[in-house]
């Protein structure tokens, strides 16, 4: 029931993820953090198998470290989003890893993009994207709300109404979503939506 | 002697491993390269030999980051350097993979000198002909490290040192002049160092500081030829003064 969304707004992009880490009926967590910083200017946001998720993800950021290191410049979105690529491509005849991707970048000359990369290394270049049974829900909503260039109040605005039709409308919706954005300013979080907090630990 | 300095791995009688030593040559022959530890940064210099008029010589980089915390300059065969730099960089993102931590200068290091060794006792390969300055904060501690390493593996921790061209001279002026600094004092302290042995000016020196917050900084041409200018000024100053005494007499 993982749910990772996003869009591109008028000189950035927002990634949206729920922050629950379930195996079969026990739920780990409710604040896992699923949208991975890859470098500065970019946003790595996945779902899937657990293990994969991290180690593949994981794998890719140092990737772009490396990169970014033997060259001196960092990684371009569209650049980074084939290489995941690349590796998922790799891997899907041998030992594929299930883990979808949504890859937000902002590139000075080009300015925020999208990616849309799935377990069996699919690769769009999008303006909105969608992972999972909640996208059933947050792709209709984008496809009647978004337009190109939207403010940044306008896009939260419409995530949160994402986020309302899958609390409302999926049978076990995660609880807590977390949404990152990244513009010419750099990649970040941006805020937790959370209707379950953890409870505090009394001190001793 | 012939006999016993073609393959790597061969001892000669008197227990020399001539191949090493040859490698030290050339070590000896590079560019030289100096690097000093201050208590809150550390400064590696490299000396700039003139670069060919149609040379773009922003592709020639002498400093080169390994890791946010970590940076190497050496003084030997560039093709080389450029083959452990790349191992470096990688093993220093497997590293942070894996145990989810930054290197400390001592682990990088001691991987770099490592494989140093590895090509000293394999057949049919010849070693590394550089010595690394090895620079870096201990991600941890926060405590500033100067290390070293020379084509036969072997390396240590150090508090200034000096390798490559008239390195001899280098690291006795440092003996005779180094203390604890920090800040401009320590940049100060590399250049001099460096101008002991290479021609004054921006022009010649390559000079990168790496402090805890920001991390590796080269210097601009600019900024070095102000700092040459103030050290000629002491240097200036203080041959006057050794002079005026002696005319009262």
């Amino acid at each position: 029931m993982e749910c990772v969304f996003g869009l591109v707004g008028d000189g950035f992009a927002l990634v949206a993820a729920d922050s629950s880490a379930v195996n079969s009926i026990l739920v780990h967590k409710s604040n896992e953090d699923k949208i991975m910083i890859l470098d500065s200017h970019k946003l790595l946001g996945a779902s899937g198998e657990a293990g994969d998720r991290v180690q593949f993800t994981e794998y890719i950021q140092k990737n772009v470290h490396l990169y970014e290191f033997r060259n001196g410049i960092p990684l371009s979105t569209a650049a980074a989003a084939n290489f995941t690529r690349g590796e998922l491509a790799q891997a899907l005849r041998k030992s594929p890893y299930s883990v979808n991707i949504l890859l937000a970048g902002y590139d000075k000359d080009i300015g925020p993009s999208l990616y849309y990369i799935d377990y069996i290394a699919t690769l769009h270049k999008v303006d909105k994207g969608a992972f999972g049974y909640g996208s059933f829900f947050s792709l209709s909503m984008m496809d009647r709300h978004y337009h190109s260039g939207m403010s940044l109040k306008e896009a939260v605005d419409l995530v949160d109404k994402c986020i309302v039709e899958i609390r409302t409308r999926l049978v076990v919706s995660p609880p807590n979503f977390v949404i990152k954005i990244v513009d010419k300013d750099g990649a970040r979080e941006y805020a937790w939506r959370e209707t379950i907090k953890d409870a505090e630990v009394p001190t001793a | 002697m012939a006999r016993y300095d073609r393959a790597i791995t061969v001892f000669s009688p008197d227990g020399h491993l001539f191949q090493v030593e040859y490698a030290l040559e050339a070590v000896r022959k590079g560019n030289a390269a100096v690097g000093v530890r201050g208590t809150d940064v550390i400064v590696l210099g490299v000396e700039k030999k003139s670069t060919p008029k149609l040379q773009d010589s922003r592709s020639v980089r002498k400093i080169v980051s390994l890791d946010t915390h970590i940076a190497l300059a050496c003084a030997g065969l560039k093709a080389d350097a450029r083959v452990l730099i790349n191992r470096a960089r990688i093993e220093c993102q497997s590293h942070r993979l894996t145990v989810e931590d930054p290197v400390t200068v001592e682990y990088i290091t001691r991987y770099i000198a490592g494989l140093q060794q590895k090509y000293t006792q394999s057949g049919g390969v010849r070693p590394f002909g550089l010595s690394a300055l090895i620079i870096g904060f201990d991600p941890y501690s926060g405590a500033p490290a100067l290390y070293q390493t020379d084509p036969s593996g072997t390396f240590s921790a150090w508090k200034a040192n000096a390798t490559g061209r008239n390195s001899n001279s280098m690291r006795e002026f440092l003996e005779k002049n180094y203390k604890e600094t920090s800040g401009q004092e320590t940049v100060k302290l590399a250049i001099r160092a460096l101008l002991e042995v290479v021609e004054s000016g921006g022009k010649n020196i390559e000079i990168a500081v790496m402090t805890k917050e920001q991390g590796l900084r080269q210097l601009e041409e600019a900024e070095i030829d102000a700092i040459v200018a103030e050290i000629e000024a002491e240097k200036a100053a203080a041959e006057a003064a050794k002079k005026a005494p002696s005319k009262d007499s």
